[in-house]
């Protein structure tokens, strides 16, 4: 099992590294949009599927991520390299003070209060026109030459997110990741057990924010820019759906999620543009048919033929 | 071990503990009786560190147990059971057993290492104990009730704690000191060294059975015919 699993990441990784080799300059942008869309959604996954944390506004940090690179590059004059981390600290950070602020409440309380202070922030974006540019964003942030062309930012997207998502896996299968699932399916007992709830969902909510950063990091390279929306909160919502889609209770389920919603809509955009319409109906038969997402239900599906064959 | 001294919570003006007297020396089990909102709920509650009390003092091998969380009164060596079967329902046996050991090893904060495997021995040794270690691996939501209720008792020894509301049989194989509340006069007799009685918030008497059971103030108060 352990050498199938090897071999099949290989040939994947493989294939990935080929893509630029014959797919079109567009296709390439799109799958490095994949490809930082899948981490963002995972980093949300480490809060709700394994902390239970309800991070309504997750995306507040992605936009943090990506503004605090863009400005480095276009108001700090700084290497990319640089740029590039102070982004997601920068998010970590206000993941950080944001945490503190909500990490009492519970559930919905949470995720209510949580929605406030994100909005604060996109506010403030929105209309720091001296600053961030305001609703105009910030476009065109120069990059150094092997990050300008769509495979040199493919190449940077691709190892980045690997190395991220390796990272991120490690966490979740750590003794903290362990311990937060735990707080997720009974904080309660948690505390009886010794574990410092408050403690130990802060911890998750930073980590997942300097993800999401970093996230929003790999748009400023693909894209080169950066705006307002990208913050907004129904962003946060469609990067939940997306963890709903491909199932929060599995480690890949957010990334499938989120690929499956991005090629939804470049593909199906094409031809009509209520693809927000066919996206609802998927959706609606996902939660109805397979409550635990894509591929939580193929998880499922694999792991009970195996047991039969037994 | 555990000194509840005069120990007073009130609520909005109704005092629903006011000044209970309680200790237990160390391996007693002790029982807390009395008739419904007598306070025992809320008086586990103050010494789990759940609620603060507004005047008295909790003492825990003499240190005051006042206002610290109910993670470090826990850290401490005491442990609850609950009420109702209180699990991690999405993690396997093995895992719900797995956490409360590497809480007490302060793992909880580790994000490097890998947790499979992780203290696998003494938490195979736990489940052999009680009789899980067959279904490890299974989810425990998919358990029995019956076999839930054990997981929690598993659960609880993980903590190795000193003092845990368990029955007799616990306490003479693991050595606990136990503080429980029951409402069948019968089992608490039977299993209970001592009692302690409360009615309105506070301690009427404290005492081995038989002088609880010979108190008139109690047979008045609660027992009635029963004793």
């Amino acid at each position: 099992m352990k050498k199938r699993t090897f071999v099949a990441v290989s040939v994947a990784l493989l294939l990935l590294c080929a893509l630029p080799l014959f797919l079109p300059r567009f296709y390439v942008y799109v799958a490095s949009i994949v490809l930082l869309t899948g981490l963002l959604a995972t980093s949300l996954n480490l809060a709700i599927g394994y902390g239970g944390i309800y991070q309504f506004h997750h995306t507040v940090f992605y936009g943090v991520g990506a503004y605090g690179t863009a400005l480095m590059l276009t108001r700090a004059g700084a290497p990319a390299p640089v740029a590039m981390i102070a982004g997601p600290l920068a998010a970590a950070a206000l993941s950080l003070v944001m945490g503190l602020i909500c990490v009492r409440l519970s559930k919905l309380y949470f995720g209510m209060l949580q929605i406030s202070l994100g909005s604060l922030v996109w506010v403030v974006v929105y209309r720091w026109y001296s600053f961030t540019g305001g609703d105009d964003g910030i476009h065109g942030v120069p990059l150094p030459d092997p990050l300008a062309s769509a495979a040199g930012a493919y190449y940077c997207t691709l190892a980045v997110t690997v190395l991220c998502l390796f990272a991120l896996r490690r966490i979740a299968g750590s003794p903290f990741g362990k311990t937060l699932q735990g707080v997720r399916d009974n904080p309660v007992r948690s505390e009886a057990i010794g574990v410092d709830v408050t403690l130990h969902r802060l911890v998750a909510l930073v980590i997942a924010g300097f993800f999401g950063g970093v996230a929003g990091s790999l748009f400023i390279v693909v894209d080169g820019s950066a705006f307002p929306d990208m913050m907004f909160w129904t962003y946060s919502l469609e990067v939940l759906i997306m963890c709903l889609l491909g199932g929060m209770y599995t480690f890949w389920g957010p990334f499938v999620g989120s690929s499956t919603l991005v090629l939804l809509r470049v593909f199906v955009s094409v031809y009509t543009q209520y693809w927000g319409l066919i996206l609802g109906t998927i959706l609606s038969l996902v939660i109805i048919f397979l409550p635990d997402g894509l591929l939580g239900f193929l998880v499922r599906r694999f792991r009970g033929r195996e047991a039969d064959g037994a | 071990m555990l000194r509840v001294e005069s120990v007073v919570k009130s609520f909005g003006g109704f005092k629903a503990v006011n000044g209970a007297n309680l200790h237990v020396g160390k391996g007693e089990i002790v029982a807390v009786i009395g008739p419904n909102g007598a306070g025992k709920t809320t008086l586990f509650h103050l010494i789990t560190g759940h609620l603060a009390p507004d005047s008295g003092r909790i003492l825990f091998k003499g240190r005051d147990l006042g206002g610290l969380p109910p993670h470090l009164i826990c850290r401490k060596g005491i442990t609850r059971s609950f009420q109702v079967v209180n699990i991690f329902p999405q993690l396997t046996v093995f895992e719900n057993v797995q956490i409360a050991v590497l809480s007490r090893e302060r793992k909880t904060f580790d994000i490097f290492s890998k947790v499979e495997g992780m203290a696998a021995e003494e938490v195979d040794r736990i489940l052999r104990n009680v009789g899980l270690h067959g279904r490890r691996d299974v989810r425990s939501d998919l358990l029995s009730h019956g076999d839930q209720k054990v997981l929690e008792i598993a659960v609880a020894l993980s903590g190795k704690p000193e003092l845990i509301r368990l029955i007799r049989k616990l306490s003479e194989e693991f050595g606990l000191t136990i503080l429980f509340c029951e409402h069948d006069m019968g089992l608490v007799f039977e299993i209970a060294q001592r009692v302690m009685v409360m009615v309105r918030g506070g301690t009427v008497v404290q005492g081995s059975c038989d002088e609880v059971r010979a108190n008139r103030e109690v047979q008045d108060a609660y027992l009635g015919g029963t004793a």
